[in-house]
């Protein structure tokens, strides 16, 4: 069953010096009891992407395409709907989820806050199972989020982003600033929370593939604002089509203590500036196969192995 | 726990802030450029009976026969019995005594003064931080509002309503013809000739409040518990209250920081408006070259800022949990 | 490219400030009363304390703001009485904001021991009501002038500038730019000026307007408690003299009201404009859509 639906979707910031093309055209679906990763630099727009569909909002503007959740458009929808379909519907995991909760109210305040109009006990006691899902302490309903280490933050947030059972779950960035042994936890987690229902399908948005790999049923892989090729797991990790995707995973260090890549090393040059992105290819300036004319043509969606690939390499 | 050892360690900075005020009270007259001592001692030789007065305070209070350290000792001994000195303008009373009376005067006037202002200067300025239309129609008074030096509001105020349309008395805190009393004639005398200073400090603090909290809201709607929240789909009214609640704790401590401006700020209306306060009686002392007056008034008004600052951090500290866990040592 | 970034960013700041409309307006009214204090004592005729023969007028043609009890023209008394506060409200702003930046600066900077004393020291001077202490100082000087009013309201009135620099300075030192100079050996003095001191330099405009309006509300009330220069007119100077002599209960608004008007008027002005700073600097200020 289909929950969540882009099509060609293009969402530009309004700044100062003209428009910052962060998303550029993407299209893609997302099934009930999948893990689809979205994999990406920093300035890719993987983060504009995921944040645009649950939050839309200036300066972000939208210039065509259109969202839909279980066959509902939501692109143009009124903000009070568009906020009965947030949470239950989808629901997020914040990059910034160290500061996502007021300090000065206790967290059982903000669960029955954010959660209003259920019943106050069923709430509670569901909170309660939760934590202990998640290895935390009931006793952290009556603290303030003051008192919570990071970690612990980290875990309250993802019981809250859950509580209400979503459809549609984004994880935006939140392995990134851990260590691996409590990354590993996060991921053990978000798995646990899918297969026994809570959550019926994820959205996992990091510059790391390698988790992704971990945890992910279908990866898809950005640049600069497009998608460049997207399809199961296991093909684009094990096998890469995209010269981008090839890069991005060669860069990997081998099975190694911590799989982390911040900046390409194996690609030279850098991400193009979004505002005024190169013609054609937009990986073209700096793809070693590049054509001709990749440097002037925009590739077309191509069927390789059953993925989708962007790339005039596999388009005769 | 906490709570006991942030309250311990404000106290002792105001200790240390009191002690420090004292000390430039007995150090300015002694060690500023020109002879400010002497100004002072020639001041007393107009006095009668000056040879007693020369023996029972001045020199106790400045022998200035002495060492400079027992001089020091010794002021802080007449300090600690109570004893500022006489005045030599309202010869024979006590400075002590003469302080005191003006001082109910002054909390009469700045306690809800800053209270009303607090309260209503927040919630014009949680008005305007939601409000755009309202913003930018009310931002500008504010501005000018808090811009305006609290005298001259108070002339503004004297000029409209006792003379162009008079109906509040001009001058002092109750009719000359009625004695202070509980009763009700007397208590509308008196709110009459209160009414006027009252309003010159509450409407230049006011534009401060307003802008300052307008300021934090729109600061706390941006941060990203607000954020999160929106994403959750939470109602605006709902965000709004938890912005509102973190931009009032800010405002609490500002309260502690207003108090030294509100005095200042009493000091000139009572002034302009005669108001038998510390504001008006430093005035009396400073055109009569009455310096014991006039320093007496100084620790008076030290000593009124330091305690009203102590119970406002107790109460911040009763109000923000994160007081209660910064102070344990452990920080979340 | 590292530059072009720099060069970007600051393109983009100066656009904003030009566009503010904060910025905007409170400049311009600024600029109104800065030109009325430079140009104005050369458009009349009168000095400040002049008799003019007439007395208790109101404003006509030829006191475009009325003569006073003396026979004193008031335009030319607020003309040079701004004038010399606005001298005031510079000479008291720079001296605060140089404390206040020296000393939150080191404490910041440096840290330890020489922080904690430091603030103890700020934090006392915070609570101690500064006019009242300027009071007391300023009754035990006999011959007031102007620059002595501006030194002692500078000396007093520095400790939230030195709390606030703190913080500030704080935060920039564990900025990634000056933590990087440190790893890579650059003396401290090169940290200072080269990567501490220009990321500042607005902050430090900020405080200084603050602080200038601070000077004049000082200022004006030493004078009209009687404790400005003992020569000369000031704005305060005129107010005080106007209630002594029960100005307003005689009719003669135009001699309490223009004054004041001025001076609620020129620290609109520098709030307004360092609002506009901040909203531009802050970007969390900004308000959306």
């Amino acid at each position: 069953m289909e929950l969540l639906r882009v099509e060609d979707l293009h969402v530009y910031y309004l700044t100062l010096r003209g428009y910052v093309r962060a998303v550029d055209g993407v299209t893609f679906t997302l099934t009930k009891g999948e893990v689809l990763g979205i994999a990406g630099e920093s300035g890719s727009g993987k983060s504009t992407l995921v944040n645009y569909i649950i939050l839309p909002k200036p300066p972000m503007v939208r210039v065509k395409g259109r969202i839909y959740y279980k066959g509902l458009e939501l692109t143009g929808l009124a903000r009070e709907e568009l906020g009965k379909i947030r949470y239950k519907g989808i629901s997020i995991i914040p990059q910034y989820a160290m500061d996502s909760l007021s300090p000065t109210k206790k967290v059982k305040r903000i669960i029955l806050d954010l959660a209003r109009g259920r019943s106050r006990e069923d709430l509670i006691e569901k909170a309660r199972e939760r934590l202990k899902l998640v290895n935390l302490s009931e006793r952290v309903l009556d603290m303030y989020p003051i008192e919570l280490s990071g970690g612990m933050k980290q875990r309250v947030v993802m019981v809250i982003s859950t509580l209400l059972d979503p459809d549609v779950l984004i994880a935006d960035e939140i392995t990134s600033a851990l260590d691996v042994t409590t990354q590993r936890a996060v991921l053990e987690m978000i798995r646990d929370f899918k297969e026994t229902g809570i959550i019926k399908s994820v959205i996992f948005v990091t510059h790391d593939i390698a988790a992704l790999y971990q945890i992910a049923d279908r990866i898809m892989v950005m640049y600069a604002g497009k998608l460049v090729e997207i399809g199961d797991a296991d093909g684009v990790v094990g096998n890469p089509k995209h010269p981008y995707t090839r890069a991005l995973i060669e860069s990997l260090p081998r099975i190694g203590v911590r799989y982390k890549v911040k900046r390409l090393k194996g690609i030279p040059g850098s991400p193009p500036s979004l505002l005024n992105p190169p013609r054609g290819c937009r990986f073209s300036p700096r793809c070693s196969e590049a054509l001709e004319k990749c440097r002037f043509e925009e590739p077309p969606e191509t069927l390789v192995d059953g993925r989708r690939v962007y790339c005039w390499l596999y388009s005769r | 726990m906490g709570l006991i050892r942030y309250i311990g360690k404000k106290a002792v900075i105001y200790l240390a802030t009191f002690f420090v005020a004292v000390t430039l009270n007995w150090a300015i007259p002694r060690f500023m450029p020109g002879n400010p001592i002497g100004i002072l001692l020639s001041r007393f030789a107009t006095l009668p009976e000056s040879a007693e007065v020369m023996y029972s305070y001045f020199t106790q209070a400045f022998g200035l026969d002495k060492p400079l350290y027992e001089q020091y000792i010794n002021f802080w001994r007449a300090l600690l019995n109570g004893d500022l000195g006489v005045s030599i303008y309202l010869y024979p009373q006590k400075v002590r005594d003469i302080v005191l009376e003006a001082l109910p005067y002054d909390i009469v006037l700045i306690v809800p003064a800053v209270i009303v202002s607090w309260i209503v200067g927040n919630w014009l300025g949680a008005l305007a931080s939601t409000n755009r239309r309202l913003d930018n129609i009310l931002m500008p008074i504010f501005y000018f509002l808090t811009a305006s030096p609290y005298f001259w509001m108070a002339i503004v105020l004297a000029w409209v309503f006792t003379v162009t349309i008079p109906i509040f008395p001009p001058s002092g805190a109750y009719s000359p013809g009625i004695s202070p009393s509980l009763s009700l004639s007397f208590i509308v005398d008196f709110l009459k000739h209160w009414i006027l200073p009252f309003l010159s400090l509450l409407l230049v603090m006011l534009g401060g409040w307003a802008i300052g909290m307008r300021n934090m809201i729109i600061y706390e709607l941006e941060s990203n518990y607000s954020r999160y929240m929106e994403a959750l789909g939470a109602p605006n009214r709902l965000i709004l209250r938890y912005a509102f609640r973190n931009a009032m704790l800010p405002q609490i401590t500002g309260l502690a920081l207003q108090i030294g401006l509100a005095v200042a700020g009493a000091i000139t209306t009572e002034i302009v408006f005669s108001y038998p306060g510390l504001g008006y009686l430093m005035l009396q002392a400073i055109q009569n070259q009455d310096y014991f007056l006039m320093q007496g008034a100084f620790l008076v008004i030290v000593i009124m800022v330091l305690i009203s600052n102590f119970v406002i951090d107790i109460v911040y500290a009763i109000v923000d949990p994160r007081v209660r866990y910064t102070y344990t040592g452990e920080t979340g | 490219m590292m530059l072009d970034r720099i060069m970007e960013r600051h393109r983009e700041t100066l656009i904003l400030l030009r566009r503010n409309r904060k910025i905007k307006a409170g400049a311009s009214i600024l600029a109104v009363i800065l030109a009325i204090a430079v140009i104005g004592p050369y458009t009349t005729e009168y000095g400040p304390l002049e008799y003019t023969g007439a007395i208790g007028e109101p404003p006509s043609s030829r006191h475009p703001l009325g003569t006073n009890t003396f026979g004193y023209d008031l335009y030319s008394q607020v003309v040079y009485g701004l004038r010399s506060s606005i001298l005031i409200g510079l000479l008291g702003g720079i001296l605060a904001t140089a404390i206040g930046v020296l000393i939150g600066f080191i404490s910041g900077y440096f840290g330890g021991i020489i922080d904690e004393l430091l603030m103890m020291l700020t934090n006392i001077f915070l609570v101690i009501p500064t006019l009242a202490l300027l009071i007391i100082i300023a009754a035990y000087i006999e011959h007031r002038g102007i620059l002595i009013e501006s030194v002692i309201i500078g000396l007093t009135s520095w400790p939230w500038t030195a709390r606030a620099v703190r913080a500030n300075t704080l935060s920039l030192r564990n900025r990634e730019f000056v933590y990087l100079a440190r790893m890579s050996g650059m003396p401290t003095r090169s940290i200072i000026l080269r990567e501490i001191a220009p990321n500042m330099l607005s902050y430090i405009i900020m405080v200084f307007i603050l602080q200038f309006g601070g000077a004049i509300l000082y200022a004006v009330s030493l004078d009209f408690i009687g404790l400005g220069p003992t020569k000369g007119i000031s704005l305060g100077v005129i107010l005080q003299q106007a209630v002594l002599w029960n100005a307003v209960q005689l009719g003669m608004w135009w001699w309490a009201i223009p004054p004041g008007l001025l001076i609620a008027l020129l620290l609109t002005s520098l709030y307004v404009i360092n609002t506009g700073l901040d909203e531009v600097l802050n970007p969390r200020l900004r308000r959306q859509g």
